[in-house]
């Protein structure tokens, strides 16, 4: 084991190339965007209604954004919970991601609140209220935020040699790390139950009791897949080896997390009667089954073990499973939401272009973020020289 | 390794816990819809009374300090489509083939008025984070308090009424809606929809006694005269109700403190009702109560369960993590597994170091 155990190290390499290029520019315009709405409102950006008064800042930005950014979570979980060391090398990498997820969500609802100069509101006792499931989620986001920052400060620690404040945090890394693992249980499974307020607003086909337990398996499903799809591309990228041999048993882990999912899902729809639902000639039904087929994917892409030894397939696994949590996502919150409960209100939603710039400088801001750390502070594990010389250059 | 073992199955353990306490809602833990406060105020709508003058329209647009709206060309009139950051009460009409008769369902016209129906368990005040929507535990008003609120709206994605609604043309929107004009009880105004109706098809009133009175109405013979209230509703028993005889001075409750104005009942044609009080049981029943001749679905009222969302959403908020039981057990749980299982890790990174 000791053997596949990289420390890890800064990739190097120049700041400035045509990808960094690009996301500046996006983020360029995004915040352009957003002097635009903070000045004149949200109406003045966005195609929000009161119809439809969450769009993609919401269920993008923040509900899938934060699903996106599990990797952490499930890798972590992996490791030092169930004891599987050898993934160890996948933990910063995986953190990383998650860190700027969150940290973007967090900072991407700010940019959704009407009032949002209020927002502490939210950490005040006077005027929390524990029964709302937006309250919970939240508080959680925000203390996982914290949570994952302290985690994940030992690559600045060892960057900037402190070796006294990482050897203080490695004593409570235990507690961070349980702290790690249970706020993403607990939120990720309440941004699932954020749709039962609304009632029969939601189509049954996503309306459940059993919602959290549904976006919680799901996350934890899709933030291996975020994993699979991160360390291809970052490979890839960076002209690294792939890390196949973690990448392999990972695989299967994931499909026996995302076969549990799938029974779960359809089980519960059987027992509800909702199933037929799935058979109408509507979009919710279509909606349904494009997020199924998602899911169902990765077992016909990397089902036998020659197929998870292929990085390609891996990178197609990751991906299928990345839309299909978009797509149950996007499916719950908007496709699936009848705001007028089978009366016509005339009430449409599509995302207006300056909203999707903001959403995409979002992205963009990740990966920014993403390069310039992996290049400057130690997260990837360290390279062999000859292949790490040729990636810095 | 055993003890590894041991602890892999402690963390099954909790897992399988938290799984079990989701997927299986126990009736006792589910937390009951709520009912309607005994004291809470509410409208009745008759919408075969109303005439579509939309008087209502304007006394709430003037009370509540609402600019107009426009939807024609001519900015003229005060023409909102729907109800907004700054309509909290509209008129909608219902339109059939050749709309020959009023109220009937086929080739005729009705008339319904949209507004907030002040839930006995409100969607908006359980979904609201800072309790900027809240419930008055007295009169049952749904009250929103913009100084504490954070703009997300999910109390407008929540409702099933539609009536939240956001300014999203302001960098300070706020979120508007019918409050029963709570701000005017002070002077001894109640809804200035109701007081300015000239039909009494919006009744201002205790919702028990509305409640009634609608029950009256449906027993009346189609077609055949009655006497029908206007503006506010005053039952017999209001005195004793407002705690002036049988409540011995000790009830200080200053209910019904409103403007003395003379008894505006009148004669009118009893309509053709469908026997349904539409916010009588719809999602725990509602404060606002409403009669119709067309179906109601026909007319934008949604066809609603008996049990409120709020009390879903609520019996799996309270099941996951009532006195926080369920988080610090799976938090314990995980701290002791994490606890082991990092310092094998760093057991091996020291020996790699040694390795080397």
């Amino acid at each position: 084991m000791a053997a596949n155990h990289h420390a890890p190290a800064p990739v190097g390499g120049n700041l400035f190339n045509a990808t960094t290029l690009v996301c500046g520019v996006l983020i360029a315009i995004m915040i352009a965007v957003l002097a635009v709405r903070f000045v004149f409102g949200l109406g003045a950006v966005t195609n929000l209604n009161d119809g439809y008064p969450w769009g993609i800042w919401v269920v993008v930005d923040v509900v899938i954004g934060s699903a996106f950014a599990c990797g952490g979570f499930s890798v972590a979980m992996l490791v030092y919970i169930f004891n599987k060391g050898q993934y160890h090398p996948l933990v910063r990498p995986a953190l990383l991601a998650s860190l700027f997820g969150y940290t973007l969500a967090g900072i991407g609802v700010i940019f959704d609140l009407g009032r949002w100069w209020n927002f502490w509101h939210i950490f005040s006792p006077s005027h929390a209220n524990p029964n709302s499931v937006m309250f919970e989620v939240a508080v959680c986001i925000s203390a996982y935020i914290v949570v994952m920052w302290l985690e994940f400060s030992p690559a600045f620690f060892e960057k900037w040699g402190m070796v006294d404040a990482k050897k203080k945090l490695n004593k409570v890394l235990f507690f961070l790390i349980a702290l790690g693992t249970v706020l993403p249980m607990m939120h990720q499974s309440s941004l699932g139950t954020l749709i039962v307020v609304m009632g029969v607003q939601i189509n049954p086909l996503w309306q459940t009791q059993i919602i959290p337990l549904l976006f919680l398996l799901s996350a934890i499903v899709i933030g291996y897949g975020v994993v699979l799809f991160e360390s291809c591309v970052a490979s890839s990228a960076y002209r690294r080896k792939i890390e196949l041999h973690l990448l392999e048993p990972l695989a299967k882990v994931m499909l026996g997390v995302l076969a549990v999912f799938i029974v779960v899902r359809f089980g519960d729809l059987v027992v509800r009667g909702a199933l037929p639902l799935a058979f109408k000639g509507n979009i919710a039904a279509l909606a349904f089954w494009v997020e199924t087929l998602c899911f169902l994917a990765p077992f016909a892409i990397i089902g036998n073990a020659s197929a998870r030894r292929h990085p390609g397939k891996l990178f197609l696994a990751g991906t299928a499973i990345m839309l299909g949590g978009i797509f149950m996502r996007i499916n719950a919150f908007l496709i699936g939401y009848d705001t007028g409960v089978g009366v016509d209100t005339g009430w449409n939603y599509f995302p207006s272009v300056p909203e999707l710039m903001v959403t995409i400088g979002m992205f963009a801001i990740e990966v920014l973020g993403y390069i310039i750390i992996t290049r400057r502070f130690p997260v990837l594990p360290r390279e062999d020289a000859g292949i790490a010389n040729s990636a810095a250059h | 390794m055993s003890d590894r073992r041991n602890f892999l199955k402690g963390v099954v353990a909790a897992s399988g816990a938290a799984v079990a306490a989701t997927v299986l809602p126990t009736k006792a833990e589910a937390r009951e819809t709520k009912q309607r406060p005994p004291d809470a105020m509410g409208l009745l709508y008759d919408a075969t009374l109303c005439v579509g003058c939309k008087a209502c329209v304007a006394a709430c647009k003037q009370v509540n300090n609402n600019p107009a709206e426009f939807s024609t060309l001519d900015h003229l009139w005060d023409t909102p489509l729907d109800t907004s950051g700054k309509t909290f009460n509209l008129i909608k009409m219902y339109r059939s083939g050749t709309m020959e008769t009023k109220d009937a369902e086929e080739n005729g016209y009705a008339f319904m008025k949209t507004s907030c129906m002040h839930c006995a368990d409100p969607s908006c005040v359980s979904a609201c984070p800072v309790s900027a929507m809240t419930k008055n535990p007295e009169n049952g008003i749904v009250e929103y308090n913009a100084d504490a609120c954070i703009g997300c709206r999910y109390c407008v994605a929540a409702c099933p009424f539609g009536i939240p609604k956001y300014q999203y043309d302001s960098p300070t929107g706020q979120i508007g809606k019918c409050e029963l004009c709570r701000h005017r009880h002070k002077d001894g105004h109640y809804s200035a929809c109701a007081e300015v109706c000239p039909t009494g098809a919006t009744l201002f009133g205790r919702t028990e006694d509305l409640l009634a009175e609608a029950k009256r109405r449906l027993a009346l013979k189609p077609g055949s005269t009655a006497v029908f209230p206007r503006g506010r509703l005053r039952p017999e028993d209001e005195r004793r109700l407002s705690g002036k005889e049988d409540g011995k001075g000790e009830r200080k409750r200053k209910r019904h403190a409103w403007k003395e104005e003379p008894d505006q009942s009148y004669e009118n044609v009893v309509g053709n009702y469908l026997q349904h009080v539409y916010g009588e049981k719809e999602y725990g029943g509602t404060q606002v109560l409403k009669l119709s001749a067309v179906p109601f679905q026909k007319v934008g009222m949604p066809d609603l369960p008996p049990e409120a969302a709020a009390a879903h959403s609520e019996s799996i908020q309270h099941m996951l993590y009532g006195g926080l039981v369920m988080p610090f057990a799976v938090l314990g749980a995980m701290t002791y597994v994490a606890k082991r299982n990092v310092h094998h890790d760093e057991h091996d990174a020291s020996e790699e170091k040694e390795e080397r």
